[in-house]
């Protein structure tokens, strides 16, 4: 028997309707493209990776999480004038690691969410800039205190968002 | 295998990933391997953008053309004011203007003009801080293409990266990834502004021994080929000396992260700029600055001198003056004058053939810094050069150096 910190109770199972599936990220991607020419302090959240950490923690399938967070970071991505790709890599694995981790954890309470989304959003920009950096080779700037910011505001976000979104869940 | 199912289709998909971001780096058109995805993204996502901000320009000049019109008298009036100001400020420009075009087309320089621009709405960004992009609301319907340049009322804005249907990417000027030729206006050195990975605008690789100071304004050079020359980029903010070189930073003339409308450059023409006047020889332009001889008053005793008088160019002619000293002749003569001591007898030449008519005999000295026209008069034997000659016979003529006859 897996050892996990979930009871059998905690460990449910949801799905989302297609349209919620298609709409929500899509909707998430426009925000995101939208809101930070009217609010530019938005910038520093990222909403598609809340939405990817949220369907894939509530799905708990890694593959369903993987190719979810890989969707929708291509869609990102072909948003930018960068290479394909980049935000993809990232979100795959953030897509990965939020479906594995939330066969483990109780992720409906608010302080999980709240420890959790912070660590997705550091490893995601650990990876994307990875990535840009060996791969692409944009000299990009990494300062910890803008980082560290952001993570804690997309987790207070994320907390927001991942209530009104709980919503939208369906017991599979 | 079941087992390590999950990690070998996370190793797929990042590999395939991986691969596919190789060939885009690999080859440099990017943007045509990967088009499709991005058509998708881009008809996805931006009708949604383009109806809402629609809807908020409909709104909002429902608002301010028809609810909210407290203070439009008092705002007419001041606008009124304004334009007057204005009025005098381009008659005094346009004299400076042209000018500047007599010399330019002498010189044989040629200008990019703005011909045609087209208006476009922003409607989105890139929704990324590592890509600062932004798309309008005009593509290649709209006769839209890749490089052109994009401004707005306050200076430059990027230029078109990528052009879809009804949409084109415009890639900001602080992009890391964009370069713009520059010119600073007062030092005139001349280098590339770029963005910094924070977003931050600098001009870099300018040699350290060069003087900026914070505040002068950057001009585009026309370099890059992409923005016409003269087109405000923004101003110094610090200049902080390197071991080589200088860094530069510039504050962006446009709030490059609050754009709503800008002007997209779809046509420009290199032409030389167009002369006023008929076509002027140097010795033309140069007589213009020859200082001017006013008439003597008409009395029976200076009858027989009337046309005695020296101008330069009869002094010219007669080899009174030095013909190397034609052009700053008129300082010269003003202090030093070099004139034969015989009065010459010469009919009155008309200097300047293009003067108005309304000043035929008036001829001023014009002077970088424009200060009072300076005079020579003929110098009898015997006698002092007079100290100041006063115009009798046309009253209404100003005297002569007056500095309201030169432009300011």
């Amino acid at each position: 028997m897996a050892l996990t910190y979930t009871s059998r109770e905690q460990i449910e199972v949801y799905r989302f309707s297609l349209p919620v599936a298609i709409l929500v990220p899509l909707f998430a991607i426009f925000l995101q493209a939208f809101l930070p020419l009217r609010f530019p302090f938005f910038s520093i959240f990222d909403l598609p990776l809340l939405v990817v950490i949220f369907f894939a923690m509530a799905r708990r399938n890694p593959v369903t999480g993987l190719l979810t967070g890989a969707a929708i970071g291509l869609l990102q991505d072909s948003l930018t004038h960068q290479p394909i790709g980049l935000y993809g890599i990232a979100k795959t694995f953030v897509g990965y690691g939020a479906s594995s981790l939330g066969v483990k954890l109780d992720v409906e309470s608010i302080g999980t969410r709240l420890i959790v989304t912070p660590v997705f959003y550091v490893v995601h920009e650990v990876i994307y800039f990875t990535v840009a950096r060996a791969m692409v080779r944009l000299n990009l700037h990494w300062s910890w205190s803008h980082e560290l910011g952001s993570a804690v505001a997309n987790a207070v976000l994320g907390v927001l968002l991942f209530a009104l979104m709980d919503r939208l869940k369906q017991r599979a | 295998m079941g087992r390590y199912r999950n990690v070998s289709i996370l190793a797929a998909a990042i590999f395939v990933q991986v691969l596919g971001l190789a060939v885009q780096v690999k080859r440099s058109s990017e943007n045509h391997s990967s088009r499709l995805i991005r058509v998708w993204a881009v008809s996805a996502v931006t009708p949604l953008e383009k109806a809402i901000v629609r809807i908020q320009t409909g709104t909002s000049d429902l608002w301010h053309n028809y609810v909210y019109l407290r203070g439009v008298r008092q705002e007419n009036r001041a606008l009124k004011d304004q334009i007057e100001q204005l009025q005098l400020q381009q008659v005094r420009l346009e004299q400076d203007a042209s000018q500047a075009h007599r010399l330019q087309a002498l010189l044989g320089f040629k200008e990019q003009f703005i011909a045609k621009t087209l208006a476009a709405q922003v409607i989105g960004s890139s929704g990324s801080e590592q890509s600062r992009s932004v798309f309008i609301d005009k593509g290649s319907h709209d006769g839209i293409q890749q490089d052109m340049p994009v401004i707005s009322a306050s200076g430059i804005v990027g230029k078109v990266t990528a052009v879809f249907k009804g949409t084109s990417e415009v890639l900001l000027i602080n992009d890391q990834q964009s370069g713009v030729g520059v010119i600073l206006e007062q030092s005139r050195v001349i280098g590339v502004l770029h963005g910094k990975a924070s977003g931050a605008l600098v001009i870099d690789k300018v040699m350290a021994d060069e003087q900026v100071k914070p505040g002068e304004k950057i001009l585009t050079s026309g370099g890059d080929l992409i923005f016409p020359k003269g087109l405000l980029v923004g101003t110094v903010t610090e200049a902080e000396k390197g071991p080589e070189f200088l860094q530069i930073a510039v504050k962006p003339a446009t709030a490059l992260n609050r754009l709503e409308e800008v002007l997209v450059i779809t046509k420009k023409e290199e032409r030389q700029p167009s002369v006023p006047a008929p076509a002027m020889r140097v010795a033309d332009i140069l007589s213009r600055r020859l200082p001017f001889v006013p008439d003597k008053p008409v009395t029976p005793a200076s009858l027989p001198a009337k046309n005695t008088v020296a101008t330069p160019a009869a002094q010219q002619q007669q080899g009174s003056v030095h013909p190397a000293s034609a052009e700053p002749v008129g300082l010269k003569a003003a202090t030093t004058p070099q004139v034969t001591p015989t009065a010459v007898q010469v009919p009155r030449i008309s200097v300047n053939p293009a003067l108005s008519p309304a000043e035929p005999k008036r001829e001023t000295l014009l002077t970088p810094s424009s200060k009072p026209a300076a005079t020579v008069t003929p110098v009898m034997p015997g006698t002092k050069p007079a100290p100041k000659p006063k115009p009798v016979a046309d009253p209404a003529q100003p005297p002569i150096g007056d500095p309201g006859g030169a432009p300011q």
